[in-house]
């Protein structure tokens, strides 16, 4: 693959990631546990899908095939995302929304550490800006992991069930592929090994204070985010995230 | 916003006279921001640079939270004072970095968000760490010490939600990025 495909296909990693972890915490609208909670999940989602947006603008002038950043966004079917299987797994209950929260934001902090300081000036902008949104976002559901982790028995089992339901999507946030290696070789996105050990050393931080025992590290399996190859439950997501937009394309009010 | 558009450069022609320039920001200085109607989108930092290009008035702002849905109303704003002071077809640029942070608000901006019933930042962006535990926030209503943050969002994302133990009373925090 090219230089130019490498960063194309990692931005649109960025993107559709927070993209579809900002839907998912968006379907919590009307239905959290408490008026505080829903605020802050509606927020993070604000965050991320801000991000998702500056992300596809910076894509779409690399694709340079006259599509828009919401053209990236509504009209691409499953096979063309390229976010974390973990983002796209449903919300569950409490513990599982805040695991996957977690999960994420110890992977998002990590990588964008590393691209605070890139050689591509629109990169280094876009991940600077976003830097700041996610340490607040880890900060906070490194929180609930802890609460709910080292709560009540009840609490604890559910962060348990949690982290075991996740885990085995783990693999994805430590994987270090060809194109990493050739990005990070050129400056471009910062060492993976380095973003894989800093993810490890949060996770092992918080779910010890958390009194949550990790499994053994999630292995590689035939499913792979990065090409396209998603769960059973991105399709359903998607199906109602573009509704509008299949429906009446170019709508606009 | 364009990607070219993420970095800033410094263009130095400027065909208006200073007083325009200054007349300007006095214009930029009665826009106030859609969600914290106190203060203006000067004294929170979103306005960078003011400058005169081919014959525009250009303004550069920076956006404050990347999702901030308050950032193309503040534009459209902006554009509208502009032109009602006289202004013709004023330049809107934006850029992402320098990322905007709570530093840049004005010791003006502070006063009118505290009397506004909203706690200003505490301390500096810069010195923060990750996972450490949050500083301790006055009371904008009764100036006590001892409160408590009930979320770390409020009604908007650039505020958290805290309560004072004193006064009984919540209240929004700035937060400090």
């Amino acid at each position: 693959m090219n230089p130019l495909d490498d960063k194309i296909q990692w931005l649109l990693r960025l993107g559709d990631s927070a993209l579809i972890q900002g839907q998912r915490l968006c379907e919590w609208c009307g239905h959290a546990p408490a008026i505080e909670e829903e605020l802050a999940l509606m927020n993070v989602g604000l965050d991320l899908i801000g991000q998702a947006r500056n992300w596809y603008e910076y894509a779409v002038v690399l694709l340079a095939d006259g599509r828009s950043a919401d053209d990236l966004a509504f009209r691409r079917d499953d096979r063309g995302f390229r976010n974390l299987l973990l983002v796209e797994q449903p919300n569950g209950d409490y513990a599982v929304t805040m695991a996957r929260q977690f999960f994420y934001d110890a992977w998002h902090h990590a990588a964008l550490s590393g691209m605070a300081a890139s050689r591509d000036e629109h990169i280094a902008a876009i991940a600077g800006k976003a830097l700041k949104e996610v340490t607040y976002h880890l900060t906070r559901s490194a929180e609930w992991v802890q609460r709910l982790g080292d709560g009540t028995e009840l609490s604890h089992q559910r962060m348990c069930a949690a982290v075991e339901r996740l885990w085995r999507f783990t693999f994805e946030l430590t994987e270090v592929d060809e194109a990493q290696a050739r990005l990070a070789a050129s400056g471009i996105i910062g060492d993976p090994a380095q973003r894989a050990g800093a993810w490890k050393a949060t996770v092992d931080e918080v779910c010890g204070k958390a009194t949550v025992p990790l499994p053994a590290p999630a292995v590689p399996n035939y499913l792979s985010g990065r090409n396209g190859l998603h769960t059973e439950h991105l399709g359903p997501l998607l199906a109602e995230m573009q509704y509008l937009q299949r429906a009446y394309p170019d709508a606009r009010w | 916003m364009r990607a070219g558009e993420l970095i800033g450069s410094d263009r130095g022609a400027r065909t208006g006279g200073p007083a325009d320039i200054g007349r300007a920001w006095a214009v930029l200085d009665g826009v106030m921001d859609p969600e914290v109607p106190v203060v203006s989108v000067v004294q929170l930092g979103i306005v960078r640079e003011v400058g005169w290009d081919g014959g525009h008035v250009r303004v550069l702002i920076t956006p404050t939270y990347s999702g901030c849905p308050a950032t193309e109303v503040i534009e459209a704003d902006i554009r509208a004072a502009l032109e009602t002071a006289g202004f013709q077809l004023p330049r809107i640029t934006s850029r992402l970095a320098p990322a905007w942070t709570t530093d840049w608000i004005t010791e003006q901006g502070r006063q009118a968000l505290l009397a506004y019933g909203i706690a200003p930042p505490s301390g500096t962006a810069s010195k923060r760490s990750l996972l450490e535990p949050a500083a301790v926030i006055a009371c904008p209503h009764c100036g006590g010490a001892n409160t408590e943050r009930l979320s770390e969002f409020g009604s908007t994302a650039c505020k958290a939600l805290y309560r004072c133990l004193d006064c009984r009373e919540p209240f929004d925090y700035f937060k400090c990025i």
